[in-house]
């Protein structure tokens, strides 16, 4: 059977879709909708975005492969995704002692999923949270001035019995 | 009168709990200007605005009145906020965002009005999951009250905001305006080729004007007490106050809303507290990631934008020692106040590793559209990291410096600038730091790490 959207999707693309005069602008919210629905955007998630805005199929995948937040990969990331900046900010005040101790504190590498996939873990860009480095987003949820492994290790414990959704 | 460190526009609400709800913003006072500004003529609310001095506090500080004169006479302009904040070292316009997004919405309803924009919309980054729906809670909280989405009474007739909150989705690209468009109307966030300029032919084809947050979050207090009172209150042509995002190695790290006329020296020393540990200064970023580093020597300057790029005090940044580096038309370069995040390092900071990450960073977001950027910044990034790590070849440094000097000037939009720009800084004022790389010779893996 063809992949749909369900009806709760179906109401936030309709209202998306009336904020622009045409159904292009729509394209990056209904793709967030889209990644929120069904966890990553495959071959299958494109065609479906782009069959809902009458979209060529080329563009939305060009739109897809642009932006580094829409995930292509067949995996759906896990539940809590892992954003760890090791821009100069927190490079400077230990934003690499961050990412190496949560990658030894779950046995994964930058870009890998954790095999109860509670936890996917990404190197990212400024979080433009410089001010409080070294930082690391989770969802909504932001974890300032990571300064020692003990506060690393106590954010892991936390999102692991509350986890942070991104959507 | 000049601002003292006191003086609080759109700071005012940073660290109050509960300024970010509607009932909380209306006790702050929050949508208290709008019923003046509605009352004035749209084209006396730009005249305030070109008197006030307001300059653009994305990082390319252009006079925001001047910017909207360029809007095609008798015709209605999109307002557009470019709250896409993504260059490395800057945090304010989050800041705004999460404790004060009445005050950008009061400003978003001022802008409107003035430029007559049918609808507007906020880019936000997307990233910032909290922060979009804290704007989106602010959005929602403005309609329910009739802010937005309702015809209000204002000179001559009536006036309706529509506001959207959209999200980006990834892309340090699309902090640049026609990037941002073309990301606002579906597209993969390639820059447009300028002119037209956005003001002509924007969002949807129609004219736009895109302004970042912290420059619409100022709007609501220059209607409110007059363009004269904000221009005075700044230093030469920049009026205001400026949000400063200091990080890196000081005892107080913060966004500081500080005046114009306030030097680094006095931000590092006073402001933040002194040097973490004690350590010496080695050097300052000034105005985030993409503007030259200056040196200890460099630092009695303002950080107003006029100040960081013509002061005597900073020396000119070169393509190799003695040539300085040429802009376009002979305009040599010092540094900028670009965003306002003023990264600051000691004398343990390795230089090299922390340009070769900056690198890697350019790298990484430029767009692929022009050939010099696209594959510029990767050799930088290339070059960079190999003399970080210990495996420069004789020749890096001035190999890094041709081809930063290849790609500046030559790109549609100032990405590729903005990666060689900084590659160029820290080559002229570090530069034994990466001539003593360019040796074979393999050195521990430094901490920080590339």
């Amino acid at each position: 059977m063809a992949l749909s959207f369900s009806d709760e999707a179906m109401q936030k693309i309709a209202a998306a879709r009336s904020r622009y005069p045409n159904a292009q602008a729509a394209c990056l919210p209904v793709l967030h909708i889209a990644q929120a629905e069904f966890g990553y955007l495959p071959d299958e998630v494109i065609e479906l975005v782009s069959n809902t805005l009458e979209l060529p199929v080329a563009h939305v995948h060009g739109v897809v492969t642009f932006y580094t937040m829409f995930r292509r990969r067949r995996q759906p990331v896990g539940e809590n995704l892992l954003m760890v900046c090791t821009n100069i900010s927190c490079m400077l005040r230990g934003g690499y002692r961050v990412l190496d101790r949560i990658s030894q504190k779950l046995g994964i590498q930058v870009d890998e999923t954790t095999p109860d996939k509670k936890f996917t873990l990404i190197e990212e860009e400024c979080l433009a949270a410089c001010a409080d480095a070294p930082a690391v987003i989770c969802g909504p949820r932001y974890f300032l001035r990571l300064d020692t492994d003990e506060k690393v290790d106590r954010m892991l414990q936390e999102l692991a019995t509350h986890p942070e959704p991104e959507y | 009168m000049p601002a003292d460190r006191s003086t609080k526009i759109v700071s005012r609400n940073f660290g109050v709990e509960g300024a970010n709800t509607i009932d909380g913003a209306l006790s702050c006072g929050a949508y208290g200007v709008v019923p003046k500004a509605l009352g004035m003529e749209r084209a006396a609310i730009i005249e305030e605005v070109k008197k006030s001095n307001l300059r653009g506090r994305g990082g390319a500080g252009f006079p925001t009145g001047l910017k909207w004169t360029f809007v095609p006479k008798g015709e209605d302009a999109y307002l557009v906020v470019n709250a896409d904040e993504s260059e490395p070292a800057t945090c304010k316009d989050r800041e705004i965002i999460y404790w004060d997004p009445h005050l950008l919405i009061e400003g978003v309803i001022i802008g409107s009005y003035a430029l007559g924009s049918p609808h507007s919309y906020i880019y936000i980054r997307g990233e910032m999951i909290r922060e979009a729906r804290v704007l989106q809670r602010a959005v929602d909280e403005a309609y329910a009250r009739g802010f937005l989405g309702k015809p209000l009474a204002c000179k001559g007739g009536t006036f309706t905001t529509e506001l959207t909150v959209h999200r980006g989705a990834g892309a340090y690209i699309c902090g640049e305006e026609t990037s941002l468009l073309n990301s606002l109307e579906g597209k993969r966030g390639w820059p447009r080729v300028k002119p037209p300029f956005p003001a002509v032919k924007g969002l949807f084809g129609k004219p736009t004007i895109v302004n970042n947050v912290e420059t619409i979050a100022n709007l609501p207090s220059i209607i409110d007490k007059g363009g004269q009172w904000f221009a005075e209150l700044g230093m030469g042509r920049s009026g205001g106050t400026r949000l400063i995002c200091v990080s890196g190695h000081v005892n107080r790290p913060g966004v500081y809303e500080l005046p114009m006329q306030t030097t680094m020296r006095e931000i590092i020393e006073d402001v933040c507290g002194g040097m973490l540990d004690g350590r010496k200064l080695k050097g300052v970023i000034p105005g985030g990631s993409s503007v030259p580093v200056v040196t200890p020597d460099e630092i009695d300057v303002p950080i107003e934008a006029d100040a960081l790029a013509n002061s005597e005090l900073i020396k000119p940044v070169e393509v190799r020692p003695g040539v300085n580096f040429d802009m376009g038309g002979g305009k040599i370069l010092r540094s900028q106040a670009g965003s306002g995040g003023m990264v600051v390092m000691d004398e343990t900071t390795d230089m090299v590793a922390v340009c070769a990450r900056l690198m890697r960073f350019y790298a990484h977001e430029s767009c692929g559209q022009c050939t010099p950027c696209r594959e510029g910044t990767g050799w930088l990034a290339r070059v960079a990291t190999r003399m970080a790590q210990g495996h420069g070849r004789p020749g890096d440094t001035e190999l890094c410096a041709s081809i930063a000097n290849g790609i500046a000037g030559n790109t549609i939009c100032p990405l590729g600038d903005a990666a060689a720009w900084p590659m160029l800084g820290f080559l002229t004022k570090f530069r034994a730091d990466f001539e003593a790389r360019e040796n074979r010779k393999v050195v521990a893996m430094p901490e920080p790490r590339v």
